[in-house]
């Protein structure tokens, strides 16, 4: 490897990590590599908020503000002071949790952790764009992504697919077989209800094998009809499962199915379970997702030699993502001096609080920023997640945002720090001489720090 | 390149060598045709998720629609809730009442059966298709919106603005666009916008996006203060300057949960950009949440209403620029012609297309309607497409914002010759 230690250290902290601490290029000098691989671990990804409340509970209340809110209508006051009081817990619980996971990301030792962790988490997207679905999203990433971003791919898979809050977000708990019994008790009493082919659509096209897969509308049908009776526990569940993943076999589809040439016999939940596992192991997911990382770690267009090694690491491991991590941290083109990735507004912000030692005490303050940069919290605008490419968001309208918030930030957090200590500390060897020269001239404190974290450099990763 | 401005040359050279009569009216020709297409404007509005055409322009005249849909069909003409009347078979939304208005007067008009040329149902691989103008997807990574303004003069002879906090894809390439949406609060007499225009003075992506950035915060002062004049001569709108600085963005689109006066001076904002002078003519809106799977009956009322709005704030914002002005608003797929198990619809093929603006010529519906029989249902569930976008994009900049032929068929949409533009669309 050409590039020097200072400069290998900057990059490990920056581009897999979350962006340098006071000290932590130079801690992780020694051994560039090492300090990453270090953060891989069995258990998983820190969680944000320990022990918090699980997708049941939130489920439960979520049903509760629905019931209420019913019950007001009929009552001719939709807009109570009760259910607007509900509303509003439901919307300070997931800005909570936003915030939690804010302030993990600020203040972990284990930077690239953390965006390991984040880009599952994006890669199956739960969004609050469906506002049923808000809630769930911390407990999601909690339950069904955290633990398993270092563990099999099949399995982090079935878990996203069976948690609540992607069976709500992606439409598949009310989706029922046609000829299934629960389609003809509906029918009998005058509804009308069937399938959707919303989860298994995007679980070939976004989660799996890729929009190049090989599949047709037919497998998607075929998936989806797989897939009915995944569902979720109601309130009265005899088996106290509400909130919970249930599978219901009254609502599945009988019969066998076939799905890309491979026919799936039917054993109920099994059914869709085998198709997954199946889906999990294709070539095409291999490719589909070392492509995905390449470009989120590396390059919008990431180097075709990079995307080739994770996929032999993919396929070589069966989908072990510790190993094709380790992959990752050992390529070289991982190392490329240049820095090509534009932050993302939550790389930014959070990069910008790691580099000012402070630490987000006030979702009120960060959702309309996060909003106005065009990454509103937990809300990406679509199941494809938020965007990797530079084009979208370095936009001049971004940009004035970027700055507006830099100016007012730097304001509040400089107190009587040296700017020009902040910025090599926060960039290490990938400081330039002219924003450094740029920094040193500035009028005020405050001045400098917003330039460092304007300048093109800290702006990229 | 600009092809156009290459065979704008050719024709004088050619009158040249004609003599000098010839190439007065030539140049007397080119005069006229750049001073009418300086003063002509257009704007595409991207309704992402797929909306369902069947709701946007119910076909209630089309004997298998209410069947087809059941719960979700919406009355017949004249009923409460009921589609407005445009023709004996086709309705709009009810929400739509600023645009059934403009179709009375011949301002707008429905495109019932259009498509782009993916067949796949992704929302992601169906924009990228409608926005970059490839005809198969990661064809090209620049938007033919982009293109056309090179195959429209020479560079920054037409300016682009997009609307929303992130670049959409139909405006991204070699033109550097502009981008504007609301809560911009940077001052001009700051000394951090010069400190940064010098530090980024090596910069292709952050030089260029500042400056534009800074230009527009110029022009997004005048629009405010002029959004704020109309607001206040009129009785029913509150002037309230803070209305714009609100959450009036999501995620990469503008907020279509927003409500009808917020977006309404969105619209009315981006019309006083087009109308300030060295303002842009060309603009990209973006509107997200279509893809309505489940219950949406409700949420599609929601974003038509916003849609709508904004389409009142544009026109009537507009003014007089309002007759030279085309605006088309396309999505990236249609659903299901029958309605799903869960108040939905599925991911589906063609979609209503609506082609607005006072320069738009009167008339019926644009192409053919395939009609809803099973028989005529596009692999047994959608709307059958019977026109292709590209054409109907391609009608409007070739006889309303003068690209040529030629470019329209290589450069803004690679491998289109195949795909007339459509005729008849521009007055």
């Amino acid at each position: 490897m050409t590039v020097d230690r200072d400069l290998q250290a900057a990059i490990a902290v920056t581009r897999l990590g979350l962006g340098a601490r006071a000290g932590e290029i130079a801690a992780a000098k020694a051994d560039p590599q090492g300090w990453l691989s270090a953060q891989i671990r069995e258990s998983g990804a820190d969680q944000p908020s320990p022990g918090g409340p699980g997708a049941a509970k939130r489920f439960g209340e979520f049903r509760d503000y629905q019931m209420q809110r019913r019950d007001a209508k009929q009552d001719g006051d939709a807009k109570s002071d009760a259910v607007k009081a509900l509303a509003r817990d439901l919307r300070d619980e997931a800005g909570a949790d936003f915030l939690d996971r804010a302030r993990l990301a600020t203040n972990t030792d284990a930077g690239f952790r953390e965006r390991w962790a984040l880009f599952w988490a994006n890669h199956f997207t739960v969004s609050a764009a469906k506002p049923a679905a808000a809630g769930l999203i911390g407990p999601f990433e909690r339950e069904a992504i955290r633990p398993h971003v270092f563990g099999r791919f099949e399995d982090i898979l079935a878990a996203s697919s069976r948690h609540p809050a992607m069976l709500i977000y992606l439409d598949q708990a009310r989706s029922i077989g046609p000829d299934s019994m629960a389609s003809a008790f509906q029918a009998r009493s005058g509804k009308h209800a069937g399938l959707n082919e919303n989860l298994a659509r995007e679980i070939m096209e976004l989660h799996t094998v890729g929009v190049d897969g090989g599949y047709t509308q037919a497998d998607v049908t075929e998936f989806a009809r797989a897939m009915t009776g995944w569902s979720i526990g109601l309130p009265n569940d005899v088996l106290d499962r509400a909130g919970q993943f249930v599978f219901r076999p009254r609502a599945h589809e009988p019969g066998a199915r076939t799905i890309l040439g491979i026919r799936y016999g039917d054993d109920g939940a099994g059914q869709a379970r085998a198709v997954m596992r199946d889906l999990a192991a294709n070539p095409h997911t291999a490719r589909h997702l070392s492509t995905k990382i390449a470009r989120h770690f590396v390059a919008d267009d990431p180097p075709a030699s990079l995307v080739a090694r994770l996929e032999r690491s993919w396929l070589g491991s069966d989908g072990r993502l510790d190993v094709v991590a380790r992959t990752l941290i050992s390529a070289p083109e991982t190392w490329e001096p240049a820095a090509v990735k534009f932050k993302t507004p939550y790389d930014f912000l959070v990069s910008s609080w790691r580099a000012a030692g402070t630490v987000p005490d006030d979702i009120t303050a960060i959702a309309p920023i996060m909003t106005a940069m065009g990454q509103k919290p937990f809300s990406a605008p679509s199941p494809k997640g938020w965007a990797e490419e530079t084009g979208v968001w370095c936009a001049p309208d971004a940009v004035i945002k970027r700055m507006d918030w830099s100016e007012a930030f730097a304001a509040r957090a400089i107190g009587d720090r040296d700017p020009a200590q902040l910025a090599r500390e926060a960039l290490g060897a990938r400081l330039s001489p002219l924003a450094s020269k740029t920094i040193a001239r500035a009028e005020t404190r405050a001045e400098g720090l917003s330039i460092l974290l304007m300048s093109p450099e800290f702006q990229r990763r | 390149m600009t092809s156009s401005h290459l065979s704008r040359r050719h024709v004088l050279m050619g009158a040249l060598g004609l003599g000098i009569t010839v190439e007065f009216m030539a140049t007397r020709a080119l005069a006229d045709s750049e001073g009418a297409r300086a003063s002509r404007r257009f704007v595409v509005i991207i309704c992402r998720g797929g909306l369902d055409g069947l709701s946007l322009s119910p076909p209630v005249g089309d004997r298998a629609y209410a069947g087809l849909r059941g719960a979700i069909a919406l009355p017949g003409f004249g009923q409460a809730g009921g589609a407005l009347e445009l023709d004996e078979t086709f309705g709009l939304h009810p929400a739509m009442e600023a645009t059934h208005a403009l179709a009375l007067k011949g301002e707008a008009r429905i495109a019932p059966a259009v498509a782009t040329p993916d067949r796949e149902r992704s929302h992601f691989e169906a924009q990228d298709v409608l926005e970059s103008g490839a005809a198969v997807v990661y064809g090209t990574s620049s938007g033919w919106l982009n293109r056309a303004l090179t195959a429209m003069g020479p560079a920054g002879a037409v300016k682009a603005i997009s609307m929303g906090p992130t670049a959409p894809l139909i405006l991204r390439g070699p033109i550097e666009a502009a981008s504007w949406s609301p809560g911009g609060g940077a001052q001009i007499d700051h000394r951090l916008p010069g400190i940064l225009a010098d530090l980024y003075a090596g910069d292709p992506l952050l030089g260029p996006a500042l400056a534009s950035g800074m230009a527009t915060q110029a022009m997004a002062r005048i629009a405010q203060s002029d959004v704020n004049r109309a607001d206040a001569a009129k009785a029913d709108a509150p002037a309230d300057p803070a209305g714009m600085t609100g959450a009036g963005t999501r995620g990469t689109a503008l907020n279509a949960r927003a409500g009808r006066p917020l977006a309404r001076k969105l619209g009315a904002t981006l019309a006083s950009f087009m109308t300030q002078p060295g303002g842009q003519h060309v603009a990209a809106v973006s509107i997200d949440g279509f893809d309505s799977h489940a219950n949406q009956l409700g949420l599609i009322n929601t974003r038509l209403t916003y849609v709508d709005a904004f389409i009142d704030g544009l026109s009537s914002g507009l003014g007089d620029a309002w007759s030279n002005t085309v605006v088309v608003m396309a999505t990236e797929f249609g659903r299901t012609a029958h309605a799903n198990g869960t108040g939905g619809t599925d991911h589906g093929t063609a979609s209503t297309a609506l082609v607005l603006g006072g320069a738009i010529k009167k008339g019926g519906i644009i192409g053919d309607w395939p009609t809803l029989a099973a028989a005529k249902l596009f692999e047994n569930r959608d709307t059958a497409p019977t026109l292709d976008m590209r054409g109907l994009f391609k009608g409007v900049l070739r006889d309303h914002m003068g690209v040529e032929r030629a470019a329209l068929d290589t450069v803004v949409f690679p491998g289109s010759a195949n795909v007339a533009p459509t005729a008849g669309l521009i007055a």
